[in-house]
């Protein structure tokens, strides 16, 4: 007997990869260079 | 090119261009995936899963992408020394290794319902999970050989040779009997209706900006790493 399988969930299970790796991935990078450029500016005043 | 050498130069061009790359990408992507998510007609023979492809195909072309910047950035580093070659390089990575992993799941999860299996061990998926180790290997190198304080050439070999398998990867489906289709779309070709072309295009311009606003986004931050260590240095040693 061949099982059902409702492609959506497929769908829906791609796209929640694919959107939270991109957002993820450009979120991290963001905040990683905001806290770098912080770092540098604080050791230039020091 | 060496206009750009400069770090100063670069980083007045990156700061405007960092947010103006990913505002840019994440409208393109956003619109093309909503768009292939909710008008976008379904396949005669994928039925609703073609619409998978508006995200694994542009993580598939950018996985490449990724290696191959890396590649062009290390010959540059190697020949001409050109001194943000590197940081280039390795910036590249961890977008290019993300890609990879969204292509490789998204794949498997599209070939669940359509090809019956959640992977093969055929030319096509194994030469792209070699790209993903390639990726973990190349960041771990480049983070050994930062902490070490080692030659940068290192990574920068690491991937030129690691670039052979993106000629494998692209013909993996002409040279082995796969599971995977042909390529669809060549230079100045395609086999896919206008209907799914023109999202699935937008879609990999807009991820390919995304692409661009991390690589700049992870110099910028590389390159303030180095110029605070550089600092600090100095000013332990003047004390």
């Amino acid at each position: 007997m061949r099982e059902a399988l409702d492609q959506w969930h497929f769908v829906a299970a791609a796209y929640a990869v694919g959107i939270i790796g991109t957002l993820g991935m450009v979120g991290w990078s963001w905040i990683s260079m905001r806290r770098a450029e912080k770092r540098r500016e604080k050791a230039r005043r020091k | 090119m060496h206009i750009f050498a400069n770090p100063k130069r670069f980083l007045s061009l990156a700061t405007w261009l960092t947010p103006m790359c990913l505002v840019i990408g994440l409208v393109m992507a956003g619109g093309a995936l909503a768009y292939g998510l909710l008008y976008a007609p379904a396949d005669r023979l994928m039925g609703e899963t073609v619409r998978i492809l508006y995200i694994h195909v542009p993580a598939a072309w950018l996985g490449m992408g990724g290696w191959t910047t890396i590649a062009v950035a290390s010959i540059v580093e190697l020949v001409w020394r050109h001194p943000l070659a590197t940081i280039a390089a390795r910036a590249a990575a961890v977008p290019g290794a993300v890609f990879t992993a969204i292509c490789l799941i998204t794949g498997s999860i599209w070939g669940r319902p359509t090809w019956g299996t959640w992977w093969v061990w055929d030319g096509r998926l194994t030469s792209m999970l070699i790209l993903l180790f390639l990726y973990f290997g190349y960041i771990a190198l480049a983070g050994a050989v930062n902490r070490e304080g080692a030659s940068s050439r290192i990574p920068a070999i690491f991937g030129i040779v690691g670039a052979i398998n993106i000629p494998i990867i692209n013909r993996s489906v002409v040279w082995w009997n796969s599971l995977h289709q042909p390529p669809s779309i060549t230079l100045g070709k395609s086999a896919i209706d206008p209907a799914f072309l023109w999202p699935l295009l937008i879609a990999a311009v807009g991820f390919s900006f995304i692409f661009g606003g991390v690589v700049l986004a992870r110099m910028r931050m590389i390159l303030a790493d180095i110029q605070t260590e550089a600092r600090l240095r100095r000013k332990a040693l003047a004390a």
